[in-house]
Parts: structure tokens; sequence; C-alpha cells
């Protein structure tokens, strides 16, 4: 999970639905009862973030928090009212519109919450069809898909049509057909939310195996705090429009910045989601003792307490940092924080 | 709203309004005789000479108008020029093969497609695209025209459905896409929309046959004016109805806003489409008679002549040939709107294209054995069956014994309902009447609503058309209090069990496929012309909405509220009458509103059957080709139709916001 340098900075992005909504927003950005006078009904206000290279960046928020909006911003699906995207040092909304389709088509994917697949095309022409637009010969797309097609998993149904799958295969479909470009820059917009339960966690894990393997910068939007959690290096929690707190999951547990976080967070199993350096006694560690890596959560470490050390030791890159003790978790776990 | 809207709780609200608008019309009906005589009769000196100006309108466009060099009838005569060829080769494949005419006889040098190898490729089409039951009614309903000796007129009229329908939906398609892309353009267009379907056909034909001539071609354009409209409709709903990921996705993969249109915009809204062109298919067949009265030929020609024969027995064979294409045509749109693309097949040419193969080998097989034997060229004649005589001697036998009955029930009706209530509406003063109209619209609407309705109506009395116009409503009127009153507990009966639904559908289905006219002549063998006789056919033509419309409502409505009044205790009438009622009435509003439009189209053809309403104005216009009238007595019609059509759908968006229904109505 090492992540590189920043690929995707948002500085003070806004979108304001309404009539001459950029006129007004610059004397009235700071005032919500005004914005709301002159019939301006902000989506999206003044968010800061930034996407690390290789990274999953999760967006989480409940309906009506703008993010579906933020991230339609980030590819200019939809046009931000006023500040700068920056992807990999190009300001977006400065691009003209035939450099955002060329940006789109090779350096951006996206996949959509309703599947968004053609209903008249097969599976491998749904894959296909973002080379076909770009104008690539047919059997060159055609590889090119077929190969997207194994990878997802879904070799032999080819020649299927969308409505012939289940909602799982079809979202496989969406997947293979937004890797096709190659793109750096992977959308998922609520890509898992329209599955039952157990079929969203197969292709969280999916998900995950995939990522492993390719490296994309991801930017995934949610409104399931537990996916978040799951999948993400980091998440930015959106209320109102506004981004509330951005940390890693466990900055989120630990130190929820508002009440409003630490609602969400509450019924996270800590376990899950602290690592041991958190708990960490940083000192020498007896050579009798077991050891973890500092990258490990405390429920990995359950097994060796359960077999009875009162300590653990932790290590990063092989050297050993400090210990935990079993106190020091059962503190954690019974409430206290930590 | 603005300052005229009273706010609520103000004295003057709700039905004093109506008190006083009432009171004002019973005392301006009761005094205003002898007061205010113009209330009455609406002034000669006033009338606005409509009829004449469009009349020197057409007169000038045809003589003098044009367009820079090229003058206005060039331009008709290249639409024409557009039209004739298309339906000149269609009719030479299916009906009359390469004709010549040498030394004063036609000569045919090659017989067109035999009948045979048409109905054989009609089969071949229906597997195509649903299988071998589409396949075997499809065959079965050419068969029905060939053996009752109706082949070659409809081969005719499948001519001119064959070119009038893409012609139809590539209209549509550009004029609903159009729409789509600009809000100014569809505002300008819908009021247009709005006028071409509720005016009825006579009254463009008469524009159109001084425009175009007399003829096929002129038909299939007034086909086309017809037909259009709601193709044109359905593109630009179904676009915008189109989800808005489909719309990112192009974004997304960066498509061209062609690749936009054509590739994803289009085939995601494939199904409303075929919805579309299957209407266009049905009003196309639906002009077939009217059209024929500019020279249309085929089976529409033959039950007009019929019609004026008063020979029933051919009309109704005829007019059933046209059902039975109606119904090939119809049930194989929808079979191809709910075919899925079926998956590429490796092989040869044949075997890639299984089906064009089997059409095109029918027809060079259908040539040859056609050369070597003539019955399978041309149907034999002496194979034909024909009902009309055993029909002839029905309707006569029903005449002779139950003449007495029969006009007992007439008379009865015409005494005690019809010509009362006649009196009635004739009776009232215009001027009231459009008082009141301007009210509903206010009450209903808002003061927009209000100036449309009294001014349309106000322009129908400054045309000098009121009586006529009363007549209209009149029929109209009762006919659809009838086709309600019937219609409604039907639905309600219906509308609980599945089966029986299922087949009540069944049989509105299929009346809705059959032409207008269909319904006119066992009524017209059986009462002779006239008033009541207009009211049986316009009744029996507008109950289909009325029944499905009260079905739709009633199963509409949230089970979970039946479930409720069920677990409150509620007998199955308090439910019916506390809960699904009062929850459907906005969907049964609808209904009204079309078993109104409906009940206005067909009355505008029982003209043929003598009732002296706006609809003989148009009539006698298009015989005397006197575009004016014509034109003036449609758009009539079209208003009523109009002022019926807003109040209805201003009250069923008020009862589905009253009951927190959401969605437009």
């Amino acid at each position: 999970m090492s992540t590189g340098p920043d690929t995707l900075i948002c500085r003070n992005v806004w979108k304001v639905f309404g009539a001459r909504a950029a006129d007004h927003l610059t004397a009235a950005r700071n005032d919500p009862e005004r914005l709301a006078a002159l019939g301006l009904i902000p989506a999206v206000r003044a968010v800061d973030l930034s996407v690390r290279r290789g990274e999953i960046f999760v967006i989480m928020g409940l309906s009506g928090s703008g993010k579906s909006t933020l991230v339609r911003c980030l590819s200019r699906l939809i046009e931000p009212t006023a500040g700068e995207i920056l992807f990999n040092g190009q300001n977006l909304l400065t691009a003209t519109e035939a450099e955002m389709t060329r940006i789109r088509r090779h350096k951006m994917g996206m996949v959509f919450q309703h599947f968004a697949l053609l209903p008249h095309m097969t599976v491998l022409d749904n894959v296909a069809f973002p080379l076909e637009v770009q104008g690539m010969a047919q059997s060159a797309r055609e590889a090119r898909a077929l190969e997207m097609i194994t990878l997802v998993g879904l070799t032999g149904r080819e020649a299927s049509y969308p409505r012939q799958l289940s909602g799982g295969q079809q979202q496989r479909v969406g997947i293979a057909r937004s890797l096709a470009a190659e793109p750096e820059l992977w959308f998922l917009d609520e890509p898992f939310s329209a599955l039952d339960p157990l079929i969203r966690r197969e292709l969280q894990g999916e998900f995950m195996r995939l990522q492993s393997r390719l490296h994309k910068t991801i930017v995934f939007i949610t409104h399931d705090f537990d996916e978040a959690i799951r999948l993400a290096d980091r998440i930015a929690i959106m209320k109102d429009g506004a981004v509330v707190q951005i940390g890693t999951p466990e900055d989120l547990v630990l130190n929820p910045a508002t009440d409003y976080v630490r609602e969400f967070t509450r019924a996270v199993p800590k376990a899950k989601v602290v690592r041991l350096a958190s708990l960490m006694t940083p000192g020498p560690v007896p050579g009798d003792m077991p050891r973890l890596p500092a990258r490990a959560t405390v429920a990995d470490a359950g097994p060796s307490f359960l077999s009875g050390a009162a300590q653990v030791g932790v290590t990063e890159d092989g050297r050993a940092i400090g210990t935990v003790r079993r106190e020091d978790v059962i503190r954690l776990l019974l409430g206290g924080e930590a | 709203m603005t300052a005229l809207a009273l706010p609520h709780g103000y004295p003057l609200s709700g039905r004093a309004v109506w008190a006083v608008a009432l009171a004002l019309t019973l005392a301006l009906w009761v005094w205003g005789q002898a007061l205010l005589p113009m209330a009455f009769d609406y002034p000669k000196a006033w009338q606005i000479p409509a009829a004449r100006w469009i009349g020197a309108a057409i007169t000038w466009l045809v003589k003098d108008a044009s367009l820079g060099p090229v003058a206005f009838s060039d331009l008709t005569r290249a639409i024409a020029a557009l039209v004739d060829q298309p339906y000149q080769l269609a009719l030479g494949l299916l009906a009359n093969g390469v004709q010549q005419q040498t030394g004063g006889v036609m000569v045919q040098h090659v017989p067109p497609v035999s009948w045979v190898a048409v109905i054989g490729m009609v089969a071949v089409l229906g597997h195509w695209a649903g299988g071998l039951r589409l396949a075997l009614l499809m065959a079965a309903c050419f068969g029905f025209i060939a053996v009752f000796g109706q082949w070659h007129s409809a081969m005719v009229t499948l001519a001119s459905i064959l070119v009038a329908v893409p012609l139809g939906v590539a209209g549509g398609l550009v004029f609903g896409i159009l729409a789509w892309r600009h809000p100014w353009f569809e505002r300008a267009l819908r009021p247009l929309l709005d006028l071409m379907q509720t005016m009825p056909v006579f009254a463009y034909l008469v524009p159109i046959l001084i425009l175009f001539g007399f003829g096929p071609t002129a038909a299939v354009i007034a086909t086309l004016i017809y037909a259009t409209p709601p193709m044109t409709r359905i593109t630009t709903l179904a676009l915008s109805r189109v989800p808005d990921e489909a719309h990112d996705l192009a974004r997304m993969v960066g498509c061209t806003p062609r690749q936009t249109l054509w590739r994803v915009l289009i085939p995601s809204a494939r199904e409303p489409l075929m919805v579309g062109v299957n209407q266009v298919i049905m009003l196309s067949l639906n002009m077939v008679i009217i059209a024929s009265m500019i020279g249309a030929g085929g089976l529409g020609f033959d039950v007009l002549n019929a019609l004026r024969r008063l020979d029933f027995g051919a009309g109704l064979e005829a007019g059933l040939a046209i059902v039975a294409l109606a119904i090939a045509l119809d049930r194989f749109s929808q079979a191809v709107a709910h075919r899925g693309t079926a998956p590429a097949v490796p092989g040869g040419v044949i075997r890639r294209h299984p089906y064009l193969a089997a059409a095109l080998a029918m027809i060079a097989a259908g040539f040859v054995f056609g050369l070597l034997i003539p019955a399978v060229q041309t149907y034999p004649d002496a194979a034909r069956l024909s009902t009309s005589p055993f029909w002839a001697s029905a309707v006569q036998w029903i005449n002779v014994t139950f003449f007495d009955t029969l006009e007992a029930v007439k008379t009865f009706f015409l005494v005690w309902l019809l010509v009362p209530v006649k009196r009635f509406m004739l009776g009232l003063p215009w001027l009231a009447v459009v008082l009141l109209l301007g009210v509903a619209g206010w009450r209903l609407g808002g003061w927009r609503l209000a100036l449309l309705t009294a001014g349309l109506s106000f322009l129908i009395a400054a045309t000098g058309q009121w009586e006529k116009a009363m007549i209209t409503v009149y029929l109209c009127g009762i006919s659809t209090l009838i086709a309600m009153a019937i219609g409604v507990p039907v639905g309600i009966a219906v509308a609980m069990r599945d089966r029986l639904w299922a087949v009540t559908r069944a049989v509105i289905d299929t009346a809705q496929t059959l032409p207008s006219f269909v319904y006119l002549m066992p009524i017209v063998m059986l009462f002779r012309v006239g008033d009541f006789t207009a009211m049986i056919a316009v009744v029996a033509y507008a109950i289909a909405p009325a029944i499905r419309y009260t079905v739709l409502g009633l199963q509409s409505v949230d089970p979970r509220l039946i479930e409720a009044g069920r677990a409150m205790g509620c007998t199955p009438w308090q439910i019916l009458t506390r809960i699904r009622l009062r929850l459907a009435l906005p969907e049964i509003l609808l209904g009204l509103n079309q078993t109104i439009m409906f009940a206005l189209s067909m009355l505008v053809i029982t003209a043929l059957v003598g009732t002296r309403d706006l609809g003989q104005d148009v009539y006698i216009a298009l015989t005397k080709a006197n575009p004016g009238n014509g034109l003036v007595a449609g758009l009539a019609i079209a208003f009523i139709a109009i002022i019926a059509d807003r109040l209805l759908s201003a009250a069923a968006r008020n009862a589905r916001a009253r009951l927190g229904l959401g969605g437009q109505a």
C-alpha cells in the first residue's frame, strides 16, 4: 500500500447550482443564508483534498452530502463553479473540451452505481466500447477487451447480453469496461451499492485483488462506512457539501474530528482498524516474545494474546521497535480511548 | 400565480366563486334573452371571417408564393416526387408488377411478387421477430386476406403503409431529437403537435388536396401529418428519460456528440422508441379509409365505396381485411420491440443470414412457380370465399324481424335523452359558457388556463360556429358519460380479477387496433343514420380508455393501504369506495380525458352518417374542396378538445397533489 506523490489535487472547489451562480459566489460564499436567498444551492463547498498516486481514496457521505457531485467535478462531467483541480500538475478547469475528451479517453475510467451497460451490446462489445469510440481497430480492441474480461473473471460470457447477467456479473463488466483504456485515474461511484450484501463482499474482495495487481490511483465513492474502512487507504468524510475530515481509517476511529464522524465510527470494531503502532510502547523487545509488524491490526495480534502472551513485540522492516501490552488492548476494546 | 389568485380563507374563494359564476349564468339565461340578445347570438357584424382568410391564404400559396426563384408549388411538387418514387416501387413489387401502356392497353411485363411468396415472407418475418406463434398468426392474417379476395387492394394499402411508416418514423425521430436538443424548438413545436393531434384529419385533407393533388401521394402526406406527432413526442420523452449515468458514461469514454446520440442514447431508448414505431403503424392504418377520400385506393377505398352504396357485406369484408393487416403489423412491431439481438453466428452468408436467405428463396421460387402455375401467382378466383351475401341477408333478417324493437330503443333514447339535452345546450348563452369555462380554468390552473379556455371558446363563437360546436359538445358529452357509466363499473369489476382482466385487456387491445370506420358499419346497419347511431358508435369506440384507465388506477393503489384498511376492519365495499376509488381518482380523470379525445375523433367520422355538428361542416367542406370552412371547423373541434384536455389534466394534477401522490399527471 505504498503511495506516491499527489496525483490529483482539489483546491477550494465549489459547485453551486442556480442561475448565474459563479457571479454571486464570490460575494456570498461564506454566507449560507445569502446564498439561499439568491436561490443558489451549494452542492460542493470549499473542498480541498489531494489523492496520492496508487492510493485508494474513499469519499464517504450520506445521500445528499455532495459526494457524487464532487466526483463528477473531478472529471468535469459537472462543471465546478469555482476552484482548481490539478491532475498531474495540469489544471483541468482551464482545459479545453477537446483536451478533456482526450484525458477522459486515455487517463480516466469510471464505474457507475447502476452499471450503465449498453443493453444492445454484448459483454465483449460493452467492454470494447471505450476503445471503439477512440477509433481502435476491431481486432486490437477485441483482444484487449477479452483480456479485461478474463481479468474480472467473466471468461465465457463474452457473447452474453447485459440482461442475461446477474447484478454482480454486470458490475464486473462495468469494471472491465472502465479498465479497458488502461486509465491512470479510476473513479468508482458507489459501485457496489446496488448489489446485495454477499455479492457486495465478494466484489469488494475482487476489487482489492485487482488493485494489488494494477496499482491505480483510485477515487471511490460510498455511503457505507464499513465499506470505506475495509477498502480505504484514506477516507474523506463529507457532510452538506463540505469535507469534514480526511484521514486513514485508524485516524478517524481514534481521533474523530467532530461528533458527526464519531457517530459513524462508534459501531466500528476497533480491533480491526487500530494498528499495533498506535498502541505500542517504544523500547527493546525481549527475544522470546511473539513479534508482529507495526502495520498489523490489533485483531491480528489476537491469537498471540489468546495463547498466553502478556506482551507482543512490534517490528518495522524486520527491526524491533516496541511492545504492546495485553492491558492496552483490553483498555482499547472495552471502550477507553487509546 | 398573480394578484388574481385569492389567498386561502379569503371569503370569495372556492365555492363562492362557483356560486357567483353559476348565478350569473342563470341570470343571463333567464333574463338575458331580452336584456342582452348578443349573449345568445354572436353578432354577425363582429364575426371573424377566418374561413375566407384561410381560403385566400391557400390560394395565394398555390398561385403566387415563392422562396426566391423557387415557387411554393415547385416545392410541393418536389415533396410529392420524393414520396412518389418509393411508393411506385412498393406498389410495383406488391401489387402491379412492371407495367407499360402500349396502344391504350396496360401490358404487364413482370408480375408482382406472388401471393404465396408474400405470405411466406410474412411468416419468415414473424418467425424472426417472435417465433413460430407469430409466424403462424401473420401467415393466417395474410391468408385470410387472400381467401376473401381482398389481395390486390390489401397490397395497394400495404404499399402506402410501407412508404408512410419509414418516412413518419424518420421524421418523428428528427423532430424529436431537435426538440430534445433545443428547448426553444420544443416550446415552438408543442402547440403545433397539440393541434395536429386534436384536429380532425378531414380538416387538413382539403388543403393537402389543393397543394398536392388527388392521388396516393397526397394520401401518404396526409397520413404522415397524422402519424408523425406521436413519434416526435415519444422520441423527445424517451431521450429525456435515458438515465444520467448513460450520459456520464458517454462523456467519460470520450464520445463525440454524434457517437453519444447514435451509439449510446438512442439504443438505450430503444424500447420506448419501438412503441413509437408501433404507434406510427397503427395510426397509418387508421388513416387508410379517410385517406382514400383523397385518392389512396386500396382497402380504404373499398370500404368507403361499400359504405356509400350501403353494401354492408362488401364493406365488412374489406374492413376485416384492414383489421387483419392491422393485427399482423401490430403484433409484428411489438415483437420486434421486445426481441433481443441474437448473438452473431459464425459461418457462411446463408448461415449468418438464414432469414434473409429464406425470404429471397421464397421470392425466387414464387416467381418461377408463378410463371408455371397461375394459381401461385394470383390467388384463384374460384377458391375465393365471400360472406357478403350472408351478411346482407342477415342484416335484412334482423331489420325485418326486430324492426319494432330497434325502432323503440332508438326512439326512447332520442325522445328522453338526446333531444332534451340538445335543446338545453343550444339554448345556453355563449357568453355564459365562455365565462364558466374561464372560471373553471382559473380555479383549476390559474389565470393562464383561464385565458386559454375562455379565449379558445370565445374564438369558436367569434368565427360563427357556436351552434354546431354545441351540437358537437352535446353528442360528445352524452357519449362520454355513457362510455364512463359503462366503462368504470366494468373496470372495477375486472380490476381485481387477474384472469378476467387478461381477457378484457385482449379484447380492448384488439378493439383499439380496429380502424374507427369498422365500428360504424354494423351500427348503421341496425339503426340507419342519425344522432343515435353516432352516439352508439362513439360509445363503442370510446369505452376502451374508460375501462383501461379505471383498471390502471385501481391496480396502482398502494397494496399496503388496502392491507391497512382490511386490518381496520373495512368491508370490501368500504375498501372500494373509501380507499381504492379515492386514490384512483387522478387516473380515472385521465381516463375521462382520453375518453373525450376518442369520442371527439370518432364524432368527426360519424358525420358520414348524418349528424349536424362541426364534423359535418368539415366533411361538407371536403366534398366541396373548400379549404377555409374545413380548417375553421376543424380548428373549432381541436379547440374543444384542447379545452377539455387542459381542464381535466389540471383537475387530475390537483387531485394527485391533494392525495400526495408524486409525479406528473
